[in-house]
């Protein structure tokens, strides 16, 4: 067998992208369940405290839920828990 | 009565394989022997010439070191061989007692020419079963490789050495491990990583094959779930992986730590942190600008490793304090910054530099914040005279750091001095460490000629210090 001297390896994963359209905003929110994520930097909770208080007052179902920590992604199991049980999720603290 | 042959490997530029020529035509005479040439069928003369093997095609085969070689079929199959001239051995092999008489006993052979520096690997490549897995990117006769690694987004904006199956075969060289063993997942996109996407990369960072263990060890360390490279590639703040070496392996590797150590002009210093920085931005997607959020990132992003100056049998090293055996090799990953000077002309007692180097790394992250972030001070030689002076080793200069590091928290806390950043009020009796425990990592690197160090500050994400962590990990083959 030869090998080729004018070619080169791909460096990288070889990962395909597809093309996915982002799922359309949810516009209509009455009976919709609202989650809201921490990510656990400080004061993340206190501003979705906030946000709960708002959203809450305007008579929707709200939802917490927080990052183990936000140097690290998401475990699967929240963000499967989030899947099911919501209909929109707000994300929040970052700096 | 079985099937005898004989076949021997020469060359012409080998006096010891001029020397046999006389003999392998006594063997040719008596028992019929195959020639070969590496690199002139014309030779052997005597014998009116050889096979062509130029192409070390059988040479290859026959799994030749030396030449001349002979050896002894029987039925198709080898019973015996021997390499050079020894006339005892060469007795043994064609059972001829009196073969070679007159010529001196004992005469060493030479290098086969399979054995030519990256010759194996590309034999391995054209006549073995080395074949790679990763996507052939086959280039136009007018193409130009540097320039297609820029337009496939291969590069960190400096011009990579193209992957060549060649290149890649002798990076491989470097290690005792399989190309298709997987190293493990990597951050952001947990793409599987195998031993040969890591040498393709160091191919492309500019390593040598030696260097590969290290750029393996490195990412096996950064790996490690405590070191969250994921969060250190997305972080805003400045940092990235800094690599600090310690062990024989860096003698071994020609690396730098002494002048201009952090700086640039040493080869394995630049290539290693550079090839793992490859591999996270190709194997891993981790693109500045995309997932990596750094505001203003730092040139360590490059590439930032480092050896330790172990030259001191006084001084203790950085890993063996980590809990590593003495006269082990291995990477320690700090998640780090830029490098901050200090300058300290005056001290001549070693209370005073530590009370004096302490006051700089107060600055790192903030001067107000503590516990916040880790650190690295790197302690130049003129420094560490003043230490060492007095008979200060790794364990008083830690010592005095960490008194010296201590503050009360009053002088911290948010909007106390007129600044709002600082420590929460509820800390303001107590006494506060600017590191935790382990956070601060004392090394000796730099050249002569300065009193000063270095500091090189940590990720703000290390002040969660369980989830955020510096690792080593020894050097395997």
């Amino acid at each position: 067998m030869s090998y080729s001297i004018n070619a080169m390896r791909d460096p990288t994963a070889e990962t395909e992208s597809v093309e996915r359209d982002r799922i359309p905003p949810k516009m209509e929110l009455s009976n919709a369940t609202i989650g809201l994520l921490s990510i656990s930097k400080e004061r993340s909770a206190e501003f979705l405290d906030s946000v709960e208080k708002l959203l809450t007052a305007q008579g929707h179902n709200v939802l917490r839920f927080e990052k183990p920590t936000h140097t690290k992604p998401a475990p699967e199991g929240i963000l499967q828990d989030i899947v099911e049980r919501c209909d929109v999720v707000v994300e929040g603290l970052a700096d | 009565m079985f099937v005898m042959e004989f076949l021997a490997v020469v060359k012409r530029d080998c006096e010891t394989c001029k020397l046999v020529e006389p003999v392998l035509a006594e063997l040719r005479d008596t028992h019929g022997v195959t020639l070969y040439s590496q690199d002139d069928p014309a030779f052997p003369e005597l014998l009116g010439g050889a096979e062509d093997d130029r192409a070390l095609k059988q040479s290859w085969r026959l799994r030749i070191e030396t030449v001349p070689t002979l050896v002894r079929l029987e039925e198709g199959a080898e019973v015996s061989r021997t390499e050079g001239w020894d006339r005892t051995e060469w007795a043994r092999v064609t059972g001829m007692s009196n073969i070679g008489v007159g010529l001196p006993p004992f005469q060493p052979g030479c290098g086969s020419r399979t054995q030519d520096p990256g010759m194996p690997e590309k034999l391995a490549l054209q006549y073995g079963n080395l074949t790679f897995d990763s996507r052939e990117i086959e280039l136009g006769e007018d193409d130009d490789p540097a320039e297609i690694a820029f337009d496939r987004g291969w590069t960190d904006g400096m011009p990579v050495v193209p992957p060549t199956d060649l290149r890649i075969a002798r990076m491989l060289s470097g290690t005792a491990r399989a190309p298709d063993e997987i190293i493990g997942l990597i951050p952001p996109n947990l793409a599987e990583c195998t031993v040969e996407k890591v040498a393709i990369n160091a191919v492309m960072a500019g390593c040598r094959p030696e260097y590969l263990p290290v750029v393996l060890a490195v990412t096996e360390a950064a790996l490690k779930p405590e070191f969250s490279m994921h969060g250190l590639l997305a972080t805003l703040w400045f940092s990235g992986p800094v690599i600090i070496v310690n062990g024989p392996v860096s003698k071994r590797l020609g690396m730098n730590w002494g002048g201009n150590v952090f700086g640039q002009g040493n080869r394995a210093n630049a290539t290693i942190g550079r090839a793992f920085q490859l591999l996270i931005r190709n194997v891993g997607g981790g693109r500045p600008r995309e997932i990596d959020r750094s505001v203003f990132g730092n040139p360590g992003k490059y590439s930032f490793c480092f050896p330790e100056d172990e030259t001191d049998p006084d001084w203790m090293s950085l890993n063996v304090a980590r809990g590593s055996a003495p006269g082990s090799s291995t990477v320690t990953l700090f998640h780090g910054d830029g490098v901050q000077g200090i300058a300290d002309q005056k001290s001549r007692d070693p209370e005073s530099l530590a009370r004096s180097l302490a006051m700089g790394l107060c600055g790192v992250t903030h001067p107000k914040l503590a516990e916040y972030s880790n650190a690295i001070l790197a302690i130049s030689p003129d420094h560490y005279d003043i230490f060492k002076a007095e008979g200060w080793g790794r364990a008083e200069v830690e010592s005095a750091l960490r008194e010296a590091l201590r503050r009360p928290g009053r002088d911290l806390v948010e909007g106390e001095q007129g600044v709002g950043a600082g420590i929460d009020p509820s800390r303001a009796e107590e006494m506060v460490d600017k590191f935790r425990e382990g956070g601060l990592l004392v090394v000796r690197a730099g050249g002569r000629g300065g009193l000063f160090s270095a500091i090189i500050g940590g990720w703000t994400g290390q002040r969660r210090h369980t989830e955020v962590q510096i690792v080593s990990q020894e050097i395997g083959i």
